[in-house]
């Protein structure tokens, strides 16, 4: 009997943050409630490194019961925390990157209206993700999905009268509802032919059946819907719209949930999952192939985006692609890698992101910045390292995970590999591309801000660009040597070993094929090791060296150039082909048809009718005495005459 | 011996004469008179039914009902009279102040 930790209190402290906030952050200090906010989240993150402490000397995977919830028949279902590597690396991740975008929130937040409303939604959004995390069975892990889903929606909603942000919102709630649409029946299915949503229950009935490498079977069915909730919640095609629409949330935002936490949990989900895919071979190659394709679709839009937030969410998108590369061809350990070193540089290039909007008073083109070097050199610098390390640039973290992937790929299928490594080169030349065009040249911004981007900014008029303040840019620093030494812990193969209990019943097999190969993995290293140089190189070439040159390629280039300015044209397909049929459908025919034709028409029509029959049979009420009396002979003369005709009868 | 239904039948008839005075006259009197005819239509078809069955209830009944219309006369007078002496009229479609 290991001891218990109280894993409860991890999800729920945050939640006694967003409640104080919530209820009575209106009539506290903007310092209370910043205190409030940083106190309880800063209290998870201290109890997760608790557990980290502990963890050496627990059994694993370690449960722990919180309490009854569901007993039906047989189907029992119960509140309860589950621990074991996988979320314990889910758990520091979460709590510790979310803590630092929490300090750095206050220093961003702290000039804008609904302060307190920030701050409850941002702690309500760990309570919610945490529970996903530490979930024990997957109805647990879908209350934190659905409530991740909900936080998200406020938070992009939070400037909501400003109306792209309320639509953006909106969208990227009804784009997950379809996700989530096919993770819950998936759970459905699992409750039909496995009778429990138990994590220990389900994987145990899944891995006593037979591998699906033909057909189309339960696991490969549930296999997929999951995929289909995954790829909402993560942002891959075809359901990837919403993320790049949710920039419109205030940047610590994007950086929290959009970047670093929430659209990682489909590819936790996966990795968590791993029995099921190991069973549904089909499965796991179309969550490669969607990868795949999402990673260099995302990255192709991302190169000639000029928004920066836009950029970082089309390279989010891109990134996440590599981690279903990762799941796809069962490197779960490797994919959870990337999601690490992902969270870390890409939280931190929000957050640098960010302090560079907050810097040019909430201007967000590219085009309209230029030469920031020398007036924010901090968050010049904190960029450029999470730079090398997006752009896969050794020792920095985004190599070590990136390179991982790509050779489990390569294993796998060359194929991957190629486009995986195409990728990387973009990755490598639109974040250099982003990194020149903003710190590099001359300023191009006007003085003065007239531009209304960021409502954060936009009210204080400055002169000349400047650097953030000290709360804004430590957490930009601390992320900044995460993104560099935080590949570290993958030399070796050691964080796969430590993650290897969890997924140990996919990746032996191919652990053991992998030995004798070491030379084709430093070839490959060197593939991509000069593919993200030449980025580097390109970008350099054409937005330093020669800024008048991507100009002329986009003109040369022309309608394949603008197919991709305008991403494909992603989102006027979605509108014509199912959001305009839908409105229309809905107004023409469920409204003005079905709600106001059929059901209005026929509460109003029999009151109608009422109002008719009374207005007819008012007149029996003369008033007249005698008419009523009348009315009595008439009535009594009939009972008789029935009478009589019964008794004739 | 007379058939019982020869008294029904001059019975109903009374009763009809009743019912057909107490619509369509408009003098207060006669309307009273027209209830009077209705209660004895009444009595007739009680009277005849016990000689018929040689059972006492019947007349019990018609005494009952003759104490009540007595009754009911003296008050129903006093109020024509009350009526009348504020209205001066007689013609029920006049005494119509509760009417909307």
């Amino acid at each position: 009997m290991t001891p218990s930790l109280q894993l409860w209190l991890i999800p729920v402290l945050p939640l006694v943050g967003a409640t104080i906030n919530g209820f009575f952050g209106r009539r506290l200090t903007r310092q209370a409630v910043g205190a409030v906010a940083l106190t309880f989240c800063g209290a998870a993150f201290a109890m997760a490194l608790y557990v980290a402490a502990r963890f050496s000397s627990l059994t694993l995977p370690h449960t722990e019961f919180l309490a009854h919830w569901i007993r039906s028949g047989d189907f029992l279902l119960n509140f309860e925390f589950y621990l074991d590597q996988l979320t314990l690396v889910m758990l520091l991740v979460v709590t510790g990157v979310g803590f630092l975008i929490h300090i750095y929130a206050v220093g961003y937040m702290w000039e804008e209206g609904g302060f307190y409303r920030f701050f409850s939604y941002l702690n309500l959004f760990m309570f919610f993700m945490l529970t996903l995390v530490l979930a024990g069975n997957y109805l647990q892990m879908f209350i934190g999905w659905e409530g991740v889903g909900l936080a998200s929606y406020l938070l992009i909603g939070f400037y909501f009268t400003r109306d792209s942000a309320a639509s953006a919102g909106k969208k990227a709630f009804i784009v997950n509802r379809i996700g989530d649409f096919g993770f819950l029946i998936a759970l459905f299915l699992m409750i039909k032919h496995f009778g429990s949503l138990d994590f220990d229950q389900v994987f145990a009935a899944a891995s006593r059946l037979p591998v699906e490498t033909v057909g189309f079977g339960l696991l490969t069915s549930i296999g997929l819907l999951l995929m289909v909730g995954a790829a909402g919640k993560s942002a891959q095609l075809p359901l990837y719209v919403w993320l790049p629409d949710a920039m419109e949330g205030p940047t610590p935002v994007s950086a929290l949930i959009h970047a670093a936490t929430m659209v990682t949990a489909g590819v936790y989900m996966v990795a968590r999952s791993h029995v099921i895919f190991d069973h549904a071979p089909n499965a796991l190659t179309v969550v490669a192939i969607v990868g795949t394709l999402t990673a260099l679709f995302a990255a192709t839009i991302g190169v000639a985006q000029t928004d920066i937030k836009k950029v970082l969410a089309y390279s989010t998108v891109s990134q996440l692609g590599y981690m279903f590369i990762a799941c796809g061809v069962a490197a779960y350990s490797a994919g959870i890698f990337h999601l690490m070193t992902h969270a870390f540089f890409k939280g931190l290039l929000f957050l640098a992101a960010g302090s560079v909007i907050h810097s040019v008073g909430g201007e967000q083109d590219m085009r309209k910045m230029g030469g920031l070097r020398q007036f924010i050199p901090v968050t010049y610098i904190t960029m450029f390292i999470a730079t090398l390390a997006i752009a896969g640039i050794p020792p920095f973290a985004g190599f070590f995970s990136k390179d991982e992937i790509l050779y489990r790929a390569f294993l796998a299928n060359p194929a991957y590999w190629v486009i995986g490594l195409f990728t990387a080169f973009l990755t490598s030349f639109y974040m250099f591309r982003l990194l020149f065009m903003t710190f590099y040249g001359d300023y191009r911004g006007s003085t003065a801000s007239g531009q209304e981007h960021d409502d954060a900014h936009s009210s204080h008029g400055h002169g000349s660009p400047h650097e953030s303040p000290t709360i804004m840019l430590v957490p930009l620093m601390i992320l900044a040597l995460l993104s560099f030494v935080g590949g570290w812990i993958g030399i070796g193969g050691r964080f796969e070993r430590f993650l290897a209990p969890v997924f140990s019943s996919g990746e032996l097999a191919e652990r053991a094929a992998e030995t004798g190969a070491r030379g084709l993995e430093w070839a490959l290293m060197g593939a991509s090791v000069v593919a993200a140089f030449l980025g580097w190189y390109l970008a350099r070439l054409l937005y330093l060296q020669k800024p008048q040159l991507p100009q002329k390629i986009a003109d040369a280039l022309g309608g394949l150039y603008e197919t991709v300015v305008h991403k494909y044209y992603v989102d006027e397909l979605y509108a014509t082909l199912f959001v305009k049929p839908l409105v229309e459908g809905s107004t023409n025919i469920l409204w003005h048809g079905v709600d106001q034709g059929v059901i209005d028409a026929a509460v109003n029509d029999s009151a109608d009718g009422a109002r008719h029959a009374s207005d007819a049979a008012r007149h029996m009420q003369s008033g007249n005495v005698r008419s009523y009396a009348g009315w009595v002979a008439a009535g009594g003369a009939l009972v008789i005459a029935y009478m009589i005709w019964m008794g004739v009868r | 011996m007379v058939p019982v239904s020869y008294y029904l039948i001059l019975s109903g008839a009374l009763f009809a004469c009743g019912v057909i005075g107490f619509l369509i006259k408009r003098n207060i009197i006669t309307i009273f008179m027209s209830i009077e005819l209705m209660l004895n239509g009444v009595n007739l078809a009680f009277v005849a039914f016990a000689a018929q069955w040689q059972h006492l209830s019947g007349q019990v009944f018609v005494f009952f009902v003759m104490v009540v219309a007595a009754a009911e006369t003296a008050v129903g007078l006093a109020i024509i009279i009350a009526v009348f002496r504020t209205r001066e009229t007689l013609n029920v479609d006049q005494v119509n102040l509760l009417k909307l």
